[in-house]
């Protein structure tokens, strides 16, 4: 298991050489000059140039970019050209507020999606599943921006219950978990019914019952735990997309996160914040594939049994199965099993 | 009389209630079976055997599925009376069930010695220990070694996963086991042990037995009574002697006519012709009607009642039954 995790952080490597790559050569080609944004209209050319100068933007695109590589290579993401402080520096102030909303809303969208998604499914075609099944509909389509827009309409400016932005107190968080988890919770509730709509017609949950297990025993211990596999993959995937999708919330609520970062550098074509933030980002959503191949491996003995037997060799095949169990949980949540 | 019987089922009917219609799957089903004895349950896919165990389970999956008419004593108790409590209380202990894939029949994820114990700790008041201690034992009765409690499904043959879901039928001791094609879905050679291995298990244990199962081999090697079912009906049921040496209702004797025999030269196997009928779209009548070499002008107008022959030896046939029914009709 430890040689896994190992291993899988060793192939994280070439991921993020190519990653830093994609994002190096868009920046490159994107019109715009930071040396003229940070100057304003004002600058003459000579002032321009002389920026451009030091921030070594006169090089070549090979120069450039094996600067930037040489960078990366001693763990340095460079210093942002707005606010001249190291990249790295900007990123840890603003990550943990983007980490700390995206943890709440991925906790409340599981606390929320898991329960009706059993609830829909075990009573299928009933009118409890009806009701789940358009709202579940509606929050995958409904945009989040949208839906932070109205909760401001209602709440703040009509009610005046809650502030309409910044992030001064737990009270400020509500609207963003709102408005962001209403996507995630319509999407693990889809996963969790279908999955356990298929996971309870299974013959070893009737063995369970034919045993005189107690219902609530056979739900959770005997279906549940094995619907779970595409569950935790959706439960990833929502997480990692809470991180990297703040953007446009972030905006919207005024929070001081990564995603608020982001749109900033880009704005100011800031390259070294942009490709900094991005990394961290890929770094991140690796991290969170990993340990949802981890928690697989607890849940289900075949998949343990295979990580833990030759690395080496079953590791590709391990990848297509993982892949395999990603790719149904995405079709699922496509096609929303038969809504 | 009746004090000897454990299990009778009384005019029982099931029916599925889907979108395309009603699946009439058990019709006003008459069985009973004794202590210690074994009862065969024989029909084709499609005739409402399973659907029949489940019924007894308290299992029948509901939607679609319902009872909706009859009785079904247990050591003289309804058990269609009983609430959801009681019935739990009852399965797993009283009677268990054996289902017909082992493959699909143990949850993946628990230890084979966790699954077997499951059962033991929910009717049993036995620490978590005690509990491990007797699935070992239950599991060594059926001839895999304890040493083996920690695997999981996937690391047994299908024989093998047969014989933990005969232990954990076994491990309560209950009065009767419901065995459902036990063996359908084993290799040949397996099948034999496994059979093997039931009855050697059912005459230690003193355990009554039902097994669902349509090779008319297993029913001469282990039953005493057998009940023959078509299209969700006992078409003829009785003593296992009356039953293969006066076969009386005409698809019982197809039945053995497309059986290859040992004792009698037959040159070829006859095939009963025909579909069994749709249970969602029964023909009036008799439902064997259209298959029948012998149907008469009222089988197709009118379902036969059962008959008694003496000796339990009872048959659905207008063959045999009086024909004072026809006269109603007039
Ligand atoms: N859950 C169900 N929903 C609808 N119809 C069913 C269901 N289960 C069984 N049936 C139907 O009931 C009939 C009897 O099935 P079953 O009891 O499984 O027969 P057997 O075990 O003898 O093969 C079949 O026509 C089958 O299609
Ligand atoms: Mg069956």
């Amino acid at each position: 298991m430890l040689r896994y995790i190992a291993k899988r952080l060793l192939t994280m490597i070439p991921v993020l050489i190519g990653i830093s790559f994609i994002i190096f050569v868009l920046m490159y080609f994107t019109p715009g000059d930071p040396a003229e944004m940070l100057l304003g209209d004002l600058a003459t050319p000579e002032q321009v140039d002389a920026l451009r100068e030091e921030l070594g933007l006169n090089d070549g695109f090979f120069q450039r970019y094996f600067n930037y590589m040489k960078g990366l290579l001693k763990g340095d993401l460079g210093k942002s050209y707005v606010s001249k402080m190291p990249v790295w520096d900007e990123i840890a102030t603003r990550l943990p507020v983007t980490a700390r909303v995206a943890f709440l809303v991925a906790i409340f969208a599981v606390l929320i999606g898991i329960p009706i998604g059993i609830l829909s499914a075990v009573r299928q075609y009933s009118f409890i599943d009806s009701i789940t099944r358009v709202f579940a509909l509606l929050g995958i389509t409904m945009p989040s921006f949208w839906l932070a827009l109205l909760l401001v309409l209602l709440f703040s400016v009509q009610l005046g219950w809650l502030p309409p932005s910044g992030l001064y107190g737990p009270i400020y968080y509500i609207m963003p978990i709102l408005s962001i988890s209403a996507v995630s919770i319509a999407t693990i509730t889809r996963t969790a019914r279908s999955s356990m709509l298929e996971v309870i017609r299974q013959d070893y949950v009737r063995t369970a019952r034919a045993k005189g297990q107690y219902e609530r025993v056979v739900l959770f211990r005997h279906a549940l735990l094995n619907a779970m596999i595409p569950i935790l993959t959706i439960i990833g995937i929502q997480f990692a997309g809470g991180l990297g999708g703040a953007v446009v919330n972030e905006q919207v609520f005024a929070i001081p996160g990564l995603g608020k970062l982001m749109v900033d550098a880009i704005k100011a074509r800031n390259y070294p914040l942009i490709q900094g933030s991005v990394l961290v980002l890929a770094v991140l959503q690796s991290v969170v594939n990993l340990v949802v191949d981890i928690l697989y491996a607890f849940v289900d003995p075949r998949i343990r049994s295979q990580y833990s037997r030759k690395v080496g060799k079953k590791a590709p095949k391990l990848a297509v199965a993982a892949a395999a169990a990603s790719d149904e949980a995405a079709a699922t949540t496509l096609e929303g099993g038969d809504i | 009389m009746s004090d000897d019987k454990l299990l009778e089922i009384k005019d029982l009917s099931i029916h599925y209630f889907t979108e395309e219609g009603i699946v009439r799957a058990v019709n006003n089903v008459q069985l009973s079976l004794r202590r210690g004895e074994t009862l065969g349950l024989v029909g084709e896919t499609g005739a409402g055997k399973t659907t029949t165990a489940l019924g007894i389970m308290g299992l029948v999956p509901d939607p679609p599925g319902r009872v909706v008419s009859g009785e079904i004593l247990f050591g003289g108790r309804d058990l269609l009376r009983l609430n959801k409590g009681q019935m739990r209380r009852h399965r797993g202990k009283d009677i268990s069930m054996i289902f017909q894939d082992p493959m699909t029949s143990l949850n993946p994820i628990m230890t084979m010695g966790d699954q077997i114990a499951e059962v033991i700790r929910l009717h049993e008041k036995l620490s978590r220990a005690d509990a491990n201690r007797k699935a070992a034992q239950v599991l060594e009765m059926v001839g895999i070694p304890a040493q083996r409690m920690n695997e999981y499904p996937h690391q047994f043959s299908g024989g093998m996963k047969q014989r933990v879901v005969i232990a954990i039928a076994l491990a309560c001791n209950p009065q009767l086991i419901i065995a459902d094609e036990p063996t359908t879905a084993l290799d040949v050679t397996i099948q034999a042990q496994v059979l093997e291995l039931m009855s050697q298990l059912q005459s230690e244990l003193h355990t009554s037995m039902l097994i669902i199962t349509h090779d008319l081999g297993v029913v001469a090697d282990s039953c005493q009574s057998v009940a023959i079912m078509y299209a969700g009906r006992i078409v003829e049921s009785g003593r296992i002697e009356d039953i293969y040496e006066d076969t009386k209702h005409p698809y019982t004797k197809g039945l053995f006519s497309s059986l290859p025999s040992l004792s009698t030269k037959v040159k070829r196997l006859k095939p009963i012709l025909g579909l069994m009928p749709d249970p969602a779209n029964l023909p009036a009548g008799c439902p064997f009607h259209p298959r029948c070499d012998s149907c008469m002008p009222i089988c197709t107008e009118l379902d036969p009642q059962d008959t008694g022959l003496g000796n339990g030896h009872m048959v659905r046939c207008h063959l045999y039954g009086q024909h004072d029914a026809g006269e109603d009709l007039a």
